[in-house]
Formats: C-alpha cells, structure tokens, sequence
C-alpha cells in the first residue's frame, strides 16, 4: 500500500544536505543530493540510535555524528564499520514543490525497487 | 559495595603489616579489575541504570556553521603527514648515518617519539575517518599507524567507538586509561612501554590463533573478527622479518627501526593522553565532567593533531582535527574554562590521581562560567561524586 505523505518543501533542504522529518512518531532524513535529487531513510543510524539529520552528507554519503559511520542514502549501503547494517529507505516524489516520501513502502536494496 | 580504602585497616608494625598491606592490596586490585571489567557485573549494572548508550550533553551548534566545520578537506592532513613522515625519515636517516656512535642517540629518540607517541593521534583521527576527505588515504593511514602503536585496527577501531558512546561508564568503557585508584606501577612503567608492548605481542598471538579477550568480545561484532585474525598474522610476520633481520645482520638496527620506538619512543603518548580524562567524573554523561581541553604551544598541537581539544572532540567527533580551534571558540561559553597548560593540566592531574588512591568518590569537578547550560542530567548521585555503580543505584 502506498501512503504518500509531504515531508517538507524543496527549499527547506539546501543542497548536499540533511534535514529531520517526524511522522506518526517515526523519525526520518530528508536528503537533497548535490544535482537535487531528494532521498529518504529512516532518522537512526542503524549502529545506536542516533539521529542521521546531525550528520554530514558528502556526495551520496550521509556520516553519523556520533561514530563517523557512513551509508550511501540513494541505497541505503552500510559502507564499513561501525554501521554494518543497512540503512531503510523510501521512496520519495516532488510534487508541486513539496517532498513527499512513502513511508509505507520501503525500498529493496539489493534491487532499488520499491 | 564498599568502597576501596574506605574501612582503616590497623596493622601492627613488622612482617604481619607487610603481609596485610599486600593482602589488602590484592583484595583492592581484584575489585577494581573486576569494576572496569567489560565483562564484570558493572556492564549489566550500567545498561541497567541506563548509562549506556547515554543522552549526552552537547552544545549547541547552529547547523550551519556546524555543517562548515565538520566540512573535510585533504590538504591539511596531507600537509602534516609529509611533515610527519619526512621528519621520521630525517632522524632514521641520520641515526643510521651515525650508528655506532653516542650522536645516533637524540637522532633516533626524535624518530621514536613521532614513531612510538604521535602515532595514537594519527592512529585516533584517521579511525574516525575525520583527517582527510579522500577515505582511501585515510584507512592507509589508520593502518601505518594501527601497526606503529601496536594496536589492532579492528579491535581497537571497535573499542574507541564503545569509548565514544560510553565515555569513563564503568564495566562499558574499554578505554578508561587511568582506574580509580590508579595503577600507579603499571602507568608508570608504560611510559616506556612495558606493559603495553608485552600486551600488544599476546594479543597478537591469541588473535593470530583465532580467539578474542573475553572484553573484546563484548564489543567487536562476529563478522568483524576475521579481520583481527588476518592483521595478526600479518604483523606477526613483519615483526618476524624484523628480528630474523637484526640476528642475520648481529644488529639491534632493524629492531631500533621497527617496533623498537614503542618501547623507546613511548613518552609523549601518555603525557598527552593522561590529560584527556585522568582524575575526571566516571558514570556521568557530560563531557565537561568527564573530559578536559588543555590549551597547548603549536608543536605539541602539531604532535597531537589537536587532541587537546578534547571535550570538543567528544561532543563533535565529526569535526576534523584542524577545525577544533575552531570549533573551540564556538562553544568555549558553555565550557569550564580550558587549562591553560599542560603543566596547569598536571598540577590538577596528579593531586587528583594521588587522593583517588583513598578516596575513590573524588573526582575533579570544575566551575562552569555564567550562562552556560548546567551540568547534563541524570547528575552523579552525592552532588557529582562519580560513586561506584553498584553502590550509586543501590542508593
């Protein structure tokens, strides 16, 4: 089932960057890769809870503040230690200047496909 | 829980004193291996207290600026590792120049301590992945200096990030280098690395035989332990090459060159180390109850990579070692102010570690200055006195 639901507008994440969004109390990252292309992920590192919106987001890499762990936030790839879990992540659309993700669906990331 | 010294023991002057003390002394030594033990029962006692894993105090950073100073650049970190390598080829080179004679000396004590001491920092800062913003020169670094310091890159890699999230929790922190009371004999010894040059070989040959300490287990995961098996082997075998080298040529050379300066060369990693957190609150979770930054000359900040920025570090540990000054005069208003020196480190340092010795409640607590947010919750029990677990959540 497909429940599509606005996160924030494309302005409100600056490019290469991260932003928090909570819905029906799940946290979730918002991302805007650097040629605007918008991801999403689950809020937590998969490591120990901490939230991804804090971390720094290099290219297609978002690094968790708490212990440098890094994922790949197009697929959700743990790249190395600490973080050998994958990350989720979401399917997401821009529709009239708004950012909605499908927090119902998430994506296969051995395939890409929701 | 009694607490160590706490009960005066009356020992009559002659052999039985002797015998007592000694007895009483491996009763305190038992106690608090078993306390800092990350497979003792102060493990349970912190997850159960909800210690682990803690919601630590951090300043805050507008997101922007924050954003700037995690930025990663390669051009610092290649800079000072050229100088920190061509400095260590220098004084090899003119200690082998001058081999046989007295004048080798100051040479080759230059190249042990970059070799045998500020190895930690590279080692430190290239395993958080923060000093260069290219990865594969970074993990490169993280191994040249994983095999200078004698330190497994997985384990060790595993241990600092327990020592990140559990930061002096007891029975969670595998990295607590100063125990309360200390181990005064051992700490001294390892200025030359006497015990942990020996430690480094066992663990060397038990990982090199597939098995893992009982601590290690509790904080490297099972599909990461092949690769401290490998590495093992690996060093091993260059440490191998390296005595068979130095028999074949009747030289202490190769041995003065490779593994030698974590003996010879290991001063500075504890001078700079200790002032991290010796004598400081354990089981709290505020780095300014648990941490200090020292505010130290340009080429000890050089040698140590900016290390002394130390809560700022713990707070921010995204922030490359370049940009700790920085990040320093950013939040320095929410902080105790920081020690002017290392000398001013030490005046606190030693006082402290000596009264821990009687008295294990102690620890150095420092005055906030105005407007800074106050001491992070939940606050040590007894006004901040950092009390053994056991007895704190017993209380």
């Amino acid at each position: 089932m497909v429940s599509w639901i606005a996160a924030c507008g494309v302005d409100d994440v600056d490019p290469e960057d991260v932003i928090p969004f909570e819905h029906d109390g799940r946290d979730y990252a918002i991302y805007r890769s650097p040629d605007d292309e918008y991801y999403a992920t689950d809020g937590h590192c998969t490591h120990e809870k901490t939230l991804l919106c804090d971390g720094l987001v290099m290219g297609t890499v978002i690094e968790c503040p708490k212990h440098n762990g890094r994922f790949d936030y197009v697929s959700g790839k743990a790249l190395g230690a600490p973080v050998l879990e994958d990350v989720r992540t979401y399917p997401v659309k821009v529709v009239d200047g708004t950012v909605l993700i499908d927090t119902d669906t998430d994506i296969d990331t051995s395939t890409g496909v929701g | 829980m009694r607490l160590f010294w706490s009960a005066p023991v009356r020992v009559r002057p002659g052999r039985r004193a002797v015998e007592l003390d000694a007895e009483r002394w491996t009763v305190v030594n038992k106690e608090r291996l078993e306390r800092y033990s990350l497979a003792g029962p102060e493990n349970q006692a912190a997850v159960s207290a909800g210690l682990t894993s803690g919601d630590w105090f951090r300043s805050a950073v507008p997101r922007k600026r924050m954003k700037e100073l995690m930025r990663r650049s390669d051009h610092p970190a290649i800079r000072d590792t050229i100088i920190w390598l061509g400095l260590m080829a220098l004084f090899a080179g003119l200690g082998i120049a001058f081999w046989g004679s007295w004048w080798a000396v100051p040479f080759f004590l230059a190249y042990g301590l970059l070799y045998g001491s500020t190895s930690d920092s590279r080692w430190h800062e290239a395993g958080h992945g923060t000093a260069f913003k290219t990865r594969w020169i970074d993990q490169g670094l993280y191994q040249l200096a994983s095999f200078m310091i004698m330190r497994d890159p997985t384990t060790w890699r595993w241990s600092h990030t327990r020592h990140h999230t559990d930061t002096l929790i007891l029975g969670r922190d595998p990295e607590i280098a100063v125990m309360r009371p200390a181990r005064l004999a051992k700490l001294i010894v390892n200025f030359v690395g006497l015990i942990d040059v020996p430690t480094a070989f066992g663990l060397m040959f038990r990982h090199a035989a597939g098995r893992l300490t009982a601590d290690e287990a509790d904080y490297v995961p099972a599909s990461e332990r092949h690769k401290v098996y490998r590495t093992a082997r690996i060093d091993l075998a260059i440490y191998a090459v390296t005595i068979g080298l130095a028999i074949g040529f009747r030289s202490w050379l190769p041995v003065v060159l490779i593994g030698g300066p974590r003996l010879y060369g290991a001063l500075l990693l504890y001078f700079y180390s200790f002032t991290q957190h010796a004598g400081m609150g354990e089981n709290v979770l505020d780095y300014r109850l648990n941490t200090r930054t020292v505010k130290m000359g340009r080429i000890n900040r050089f040698l140590y990579w900016n290390m002394n920025y130390h809560v700022e570090h713990h707070m921010f540990p995204m922030v490359p070692y370049y940009r700790l000054p920085e990040l320093h005069e950013q939040v320095k208003g929410d902080l105790a102010a920081a020690y002017p020196s290392i000398w001013a480190a030490y005046k606190e340092i030693i006082p402290a570690v000596w009264r821990q010795l009687r008295d294990q409640e102690y620890y150095v607590r420092r005055e906030l200055p105005p407007g800074a947010p106050p001491y992070h919750q939940p606050a040590p029990i007894t006004d901040g006195r950092a009390m053994p677990l056991a007895t704190a959540t017993a209380a």
